[in-house]
């Protein structure tokens, strides 16, 4: 076999020019679709965090209440839940104004991601909150910092530093997961490749497809390894 | 037991004293579960006087000290810092707290930021100084303890002894009125307590109000005007150095100091 047959067979010059525009745009849906996810995700998990330590017992249990689910269950079955179920409600929803919203495949998509890697972050941030020594708090108080400030500028920045590592790992699995967007129609890098398959039966597309995915996480993991030594830098 | 309950109440300051009473605490009672660590705590601290409280482990040193600056809260009894009721509002306790100065055994410093953040952050967020005059007086401080030429290190690059002497100048930059130290060289390597006490033995010369927890009691005869032993949640003696050194009254202030000068 030539080397151009080989090249035929993995990277086809036709395939590339026919696809390959697509690609760059499916590649960039799924880049947005998981940023905007997984930072609403990360306010919203923050906030079910403090929820979930708060001395609030009614906080505590719907935090809980909420990590259980979302955890517990399939994202999958999550986002047909929001976009088939919910989206089924349609008089329900045009009575409330929302109905833009609820039939549009994307607002859903990034609904049901950031519901799910709330949850997930909730407890990223929980455990990373706890890791932070007791008596940085009693430090914190005795200058009599006020609340706002303990927690900016003394707690949280130490507990990214424990939870970066585990963050990583969520929005890498959160990457992937991100392919199950393609079934509600959302023309990510998993719709593109599939609908480019669905046309040219060839093979290679789905070796294109996972190149690409392994292409951003490994741009993720680098990203991720860089902000970590500059988080701890103090650490040495 | 009838012999050390007639001595838990300790013995009024002197009338004769002129200098003000900074903290007063009355009937302070407080419990962790069943457990009553505090009993019946009478004390009134007067501006400028060093004490130095010492007593066996679990006595109720620390708690006793973290319920001045109210990092820990008693169910019953008063306190008084400079005229204000402790139990009022969180507003103005605060505002009382930030008049307490506090050094912890284990440092606390905050490990992400350098030694002169560390110094300038509760100045400029708490007292409103601009970064200038927060660093200006950190600058201060840290030279007074010592440490200047550190300020742009991280704490975990110092040792245990420059740390500590860190966090007193980071207590000091908020200007206390007074300072409470809960066993501030209990933590250290032995090479490097005397220059921490040294650093405290400044600042009682300087007049500062103080009160320390430790068991170091070159330290105690040679900076304390009281010194304080509890003793199961009470305050057993009330004393001046030499009077608790050379003649203690109770058996268990005997017990102790013939285990800790051994
Ligand atoms: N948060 C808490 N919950 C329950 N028990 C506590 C708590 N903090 C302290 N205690 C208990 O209260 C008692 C007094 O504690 P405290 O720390 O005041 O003693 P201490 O005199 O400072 O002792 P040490 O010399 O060991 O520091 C101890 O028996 C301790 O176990
Ligand atoms: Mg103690």
């Amino acid at each position: 076999m030539s080397f151009d047959q080989l090249l035929a067979l993995v990277l086809d010059p036709d395939l590339l020019e026919r696809y390959g525009p697509r690609f760059i745009d499916g590649l960039l849906v799924t880049g947005k679709l998981v940023a905007l996810s997984f930072t609403l995700g990360a306010l919203l998990g923050m906030l079910l965090a403090l929820a979930r330590l708060s001395n609030n017992l009614m906080l505590q249990r719907l935090s809980a209440g909420y990590i259980y689910f979302f955890r517990g269950s399939p994202l999958l079955a999550q986002l047909f839940l929001l976009y088939y179920g919910l989206g089924s409600l349609k008089g329900f929803w045009q009575d409330v104004g929302l109905w833009w919203f609820f039939r549009d495949a994307w607002y859903c998509t990034v609904l049901a991601f950031t519901l799910n890697t709330a949850a997930y972050q909730a407890e990223i941030f929980r455990g990373s909150l706890l890791a932070v020594a007791p008596g940085q708090y009693e430090a914190a108080k005795a200058l009599s910092l006020k609340r706002s400030t303990t927690f900016f500028k003394v707690i949280l920045p130490q507990s990214l530093i424990v939870a970066i590592g585990p963050l990583g790992n969520e929005l890498i699995l959160m990457i992937k997961a991100s392919a199950i967007a393609s079934l509600v129609t959302i023309y990510d890098l998993m719709g593109v490749t599939k609908l480019a398959f669905s046309r040219s039966f060839d093979f290679q597309i789905y070796l294109w497809a996972a190149v690409l995915y392994l292409l951003i996480v490994e741009i993720v993991r680098r990203s991720l390894k860089h902000i970590e030594a500059r988080l701890g830098r103090h650490l040495r | 037991m009838t012999a050390s309950l007639s001595l838990a109440t300790p013995t009024p300051a002197p009338q004769a004293d002129p200098r003000k009473v900074v903290v007063t605490i009355e009937g302070l009672n407080k419990h962790y579960g069943a457990f009553h660590v505090l009993r019946d705590i009478n004390l009134n601290v007067r501006e400028g006087e060093r004490i130095v409280l010492c007593g066996p482990s679990g006595s109720g040193k620390s708690t006793l000290i973290r319920c001045i600056n109210r990092l820990e809260i008693a169910e019953q009894g008063n306190i008084r810092v400079n005229d204000t009721d402790l139990s009022l509002t969180t507003r103005q306790a605060a505002e009382v707290r930030s008049e307490i100065g506090m050094v912890f055994q284990h440092f606390n410093l905050f490990p992400h930021m350098s030694v002169l953040d560390n110094c300038t952050l509760a100045p400029m967020s708490v007292r409103g100084l601009s970064r200038k005059e927060a660093e200006e007086r950190a600058r201060f401080y840290l030279n007074k303890v010592g440490i200047e030429s550190q300020a742009g290190k991280y704490p975990s690059q110092l040792s245990g002894g420059q740390q500590q002497r860190v966090a007193i100048a980071r207590a000091l930059c908020m200007k206390p009125k007074i300072m409470l130290f809960d066993e501030p060289t209990s933590a250290l390597d032995p090479e490097m307590v005397a220059e921490v006490l040294d650093v405290l033995v400044k600042l009682a010369d300087t007049g500062m109000t103080m009160l320390c927890v430790t068991h170091e009691m070159g330290f105690a005869r040679q900076v304390a005007e009281r010194v304080l032993f509890l003793d199961g949640g009470q305050i057993i003696e009330d004393a001046s150095p030499e009077a608790f050194f050379n003649n203690p009254q109770s058996a268990r202030a005997k017990g102790f100091l013939a285990q800790i000068l051994h």
